[in-house]
């Protein structure tokens, strides 16, 4: 298997065949804000938080489908990205009806992680208050489509991995959804086997245990790499790093 | 069938034709159809059975004729005459008069030599008011299916290529990539099956180039498609139609049944071992599925969003195999390009664009249509001698070229060059060819509110900067517009498009803010003109952009 060298913000790093920015970049402890992107399922290439400047081409690329080339040299976080990185994480902000305070997942959630990390101290758009659907009608748990950011990891896990395929998107641009197969109730999913693999991937609160209270809801998103290792490679380890 | 067939079919209904002193070829594009030319079809159709000069002359539909503002229009052979604004009256007249009496009805002929056709160059269009639209047979008469046989039985797969290589065929679809270059691409990709692909979705508001092709001369996309076929070494082709082209798909159906039934689509084309069928792909109404990525998507029955891109559709394409995908205007100009050699072609137009452009030109003109024009023509000749201008009272203010995501030129940009390259150092853009002239009675910030708002209703939703992104940018005009909008907004807006522009996954993200971009650049006034001053300009977005979102109750 060949090796490329490339260089990431000044420092040079090798990478196997096959490997994208964004995984070298985590291997090597350098930081760059994902947010659709989970290791496990396939690549989505959306939210557009993980974009890097490649010399060379006046275009952004996101690192978690880019693949480097030999001598490559990579830029991660100049005053540009991270200015756009706040912008979208603004954009979501504004978009949905985010309310920390009364939230599932309060202090657990990727979403407020991603606004401190870009430092999002206000948010200049106004706020566009979708009037979004709650669905509870499901046994174990519930979906709060007020909170969802359309990452499509539950979309991609229940189709990957479950292969029940519960999820998929309704409806086009700010209209999209999470649907449960025909748009219908989930509790009435004939599909859906209640395994919760949707819960505990997505980012937000938009997915979680029924009866959970505010801030009272831990995700476990690590978990997918582990089933997808096991599978594809027979190989049956967690490590400490993978449980965060 | 063979290349002899062939050219005996050509011979037996050129002969045909010959018998006619006149043929009579009525536009029977939908822009004529929606003017009325059913009614002038059967009050021709009718004069021609009273009169008995069906032995004198015979009545075809045929494609669409360019002036599509001054339809139903009616073309006669002999002469040649055209006649504008035909209706049952004057198409009882044109029978009477011209075919009948040998007299010209002058109240309805348009004057050949005009610039308006004077300027043009026709290759894609070259069929148009010449052949039967329904007819294989005509399609053939005009050299058609040479090209194919020229290829099949001359020609290995290598050698077509080298030919549209050396033509300098760039795409027609927007973004002018070499054709020969992606072919080469898919031909050189090993798999144990290929696809060529044609885009016809066109979804660009006042845009209809490629439906007048579809309509007026579908053989010859199926011709060209065929001809990609071999030279990539595909034998499954896809037409990509939208499904508000209901005359261009039945078209298209019958184009190929024709071509089935002679053997020019199908098993061993020519006798020789090359097999290639096409299907029809209806669209659904969505223009994102114009992007390739999505539009490949859309054929194997998926939802149609972008993909990212690499790898591109050349190497990973319909279900992971290499595939050719092209726009239907590319594939019009690759049977011409065969049968006249790639030099005749690269000779036309300038030296990195060669070849000609349709454009649908629009708006406030006086003469909109559908022209074919060389590329490297200026724009003041496009808009002025053959579009005659803006209409009386009105002054020229901008052309926007490159569709909803395009950009405005300017009056002081008028003398530029229509190719890909200059067309961008202006921030416009070739685009399918769509063309909307605005004079001097429309607000430019209401155009680029316009143009917004299709690219936020036709956003997908995949990626977060164009779902919220055009929204927003939507909503900013809409608040300047409305005179309630302040500086800080206005230095908002600027940043969120460059944003948009750069932060987007797929090409309708990328340039939705184009429209906005363009205009401040040209038209800042105004925007400026409709801004508050900051002191009053205390409106609810400004308390909120001053509220940070984590504070202390
Ligand atoms: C939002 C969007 C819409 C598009 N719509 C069309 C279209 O309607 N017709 C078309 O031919 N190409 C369209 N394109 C361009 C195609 O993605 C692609 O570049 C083209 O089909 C390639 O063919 P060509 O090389 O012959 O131009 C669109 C691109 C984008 C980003
Ligand atoms: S740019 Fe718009 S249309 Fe393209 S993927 Fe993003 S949301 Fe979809
Ligand atoms: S993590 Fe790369 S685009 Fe979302």
């Amino acid at each position: 298997m060949s090796v490329i060298t490339f260089t990431i913000d000044g420092e040079q790093y090798s990478a196997k065949e096959g490997d994208t920015i964004l995984q070298v970049a985590r291997d090597n402890k350098i930081p760059i804000p994902t947010l659709c992107y989970l290791e496990g399922l396939s690549t989505f290439g959306a939210c557009r938080l993980c974009v890097v400047e490649i010399e060379g081409s006046p275009k952004l690329f996101p690192a978690c489908t880019t693949k480097p080339t030999e001598s490559m040299v990579v830029r991660t976080s100049t005053d540009k990205l991270k200015k756009y990185r706040r912008m979208i994480v603004e954009l979501l902000a504004s978009e949905g009806n985010h309310q920390c305070a009364v939230c599932v997942v309060n202090g657990h959630c990727e979403l407020q992680d991603l606004a401190y990390e870009v430092e999002l101290d206000h948010v200049r758009f106004p706020y566009l208050f979708p009037k979004k659907s709650l669905d509870a009608t499901h046994k174990d748990f519930v979906i709060d489509r007020n909170r969802c950011v359309l990452c499509t990891r539950c979309v991609r896990v229940c189709h990957e991995v479950e292969a029940a395929h519960v999820w998929d998107i309704a409806g086009r641009g700010i209209d999209c959804e999470i649907i449960a197969d025909l748009n219908q109730p989930w509790g009435t999913s004939p599909s859906c086997t209640s395994c919760g693999k949707c819960v505990r991937v997505c980012p937000t609160g938009a997915l979680f245990d029924k009866g959970a209270a505010v801030g009272e809801m831990q995700k476990e998103s690590g978990f997918i790499k582990f089933i997808v290792n096991a599978r594809n490679k027979h190989e049956w380890v967690r490590t400490a790093h993978e449980e965060e | 069938m063979t290349v002899e067939d062939l050219r005996e079919l050509a011979e037996k209904e050129q002969a045909r034709q010959a018998e006619y002193e006149h043929r009579i070829l009525y536009c029977s594009s939908a822009g004529c159809v929606s003017s009325g030319c059913d009614a002038v079809k059967n009050e021709l159709k009718k004069a021609i059975g009273e009169l008995d000069l069906s032995k004198k002359c015979e009545m075809i539909g045929t494609g669409c004729l360019g002036l599509c503002g001054e339809g139903p229009l009616v073309f006669v052979s002999s002469g040649p005459t055209l006649y504008q604004h035909v209706d049952a009256a004057a198409a009882r007249r044109i029978v009477e008069e011209h075919i009948g009496q040998g007299k010209k009805v002058k109240e309805n002929e348009i004057d050949l030599n005009d610039p308006f056709f004077a300027s043009q160059k026709k290759i894609v269009l070259e069929n148009m008011g010449k052949i039967n639209a329904e007819s294989i047979e005509e399609y053939i008469a005009a050299d058609g299916y040479e090209a194919l046989a020229k290829a099949l039985t001359e020609m290995i797969p290598e050698e077509v290529i080298s030919e549209i290589r050396k033509a300098g065929l760039r795409g027609r679809g927007g973004a002018g990539y070499p054709t020969g270059l992606k072919w080469d691409i898919v031909r050189k990709g090993v798999a144990d099956q290929k696809y060529v692909v044609c885009n016809a979705d066109e979804g660009d508001p006042g845009a209809f180039m490629d439906r007048s092709v579809l309509e007026g001369d579908p053989h010859r996309v199926l011709e060209g498609m065929a001809i990609a076929g071999y030279a990539v070494g595909a034998n499954q082709g896809f037409i990509y139609v939208r499904a508000e082209y209901p005359l261009a798909i039945d078209r298209l159906k019958t184009a190929i049944k024709q071509a089935e039934r002679l053997g020019l689509l199908g098993n061993g084309i020519f006798e020789s071992h090359f097999n290639f069928r096409i299907d029809i792909r209806i669209g659904a109404g969505a223009f994102v599925c114009g992007e390739e990525t999505a539009l490949l998507r859309s054929v194997m029955g998926r939802r149609g969003r972008p993909k990212v891109r690499p790898p591109y559709p050349s190497e990973k394409g319909l279900w992971d195999k290499p595939t050719v995908i092209n726009n239907v205007e590319t594939y019009a100009n690759v049977a011409p390009i065969l049968r006249n050699g790639s030099g005749w072609f690269a000779a036309i137009g300038t030296q990195k664009s060669p070849g000609t452009k349709v454009f649908a030109i629009a708006g406030n003109v006086k003469r909109p249509g559908l022209i074919e024009v060389p590329m490297g023509i200026a724009l003041r000749k496009i808009i002025f001698d053959i579009g005659g201008g803006t209409p009386e009272g009105t002054k020229f203010k901008a052309a926007q070229a490159g569709g909803p995501s395009g950009g405005c030129i300017p009056t002081e940009h008028l003398d530029i060059l229509v190719d890909y390259e200059s067309l961008q150092t202006v921030g416009a853009m070739m685009g399918s060819g769509g063309m909307i002239v605005i004079d001097d009675t429309s607000n430019m910030v209401e155009v680029a509110k316009y143009f917004s708002e299709f690219c936020m209703d036709e956003s997908c939703g995949k990626c977060i900067p164009c779902r919220v992104g055009t929204k927003h940018i939507y909503m900013m005009l809409d608040k300047i517009v409305k005179g309630e909008a302040t500086e800080n907004d206005f230095d908002l807006l600027k940043e969120l498009c460059v944003m948009v522009k750069e932060t987007s996954l797929c090409g309708l993200g990328q340039s939705a803010p184009n429209g906005v971009i363009s205009t401040v650049r040209f038209f800042k006034d105004e925007y400026l003109s409709k801004l508050k001053k900051s002191a009053e300009g205390n409106t609810h977005l400004n308390e909120s952009s001053s509220v940070p979102v984590v504070k202390e109750a």
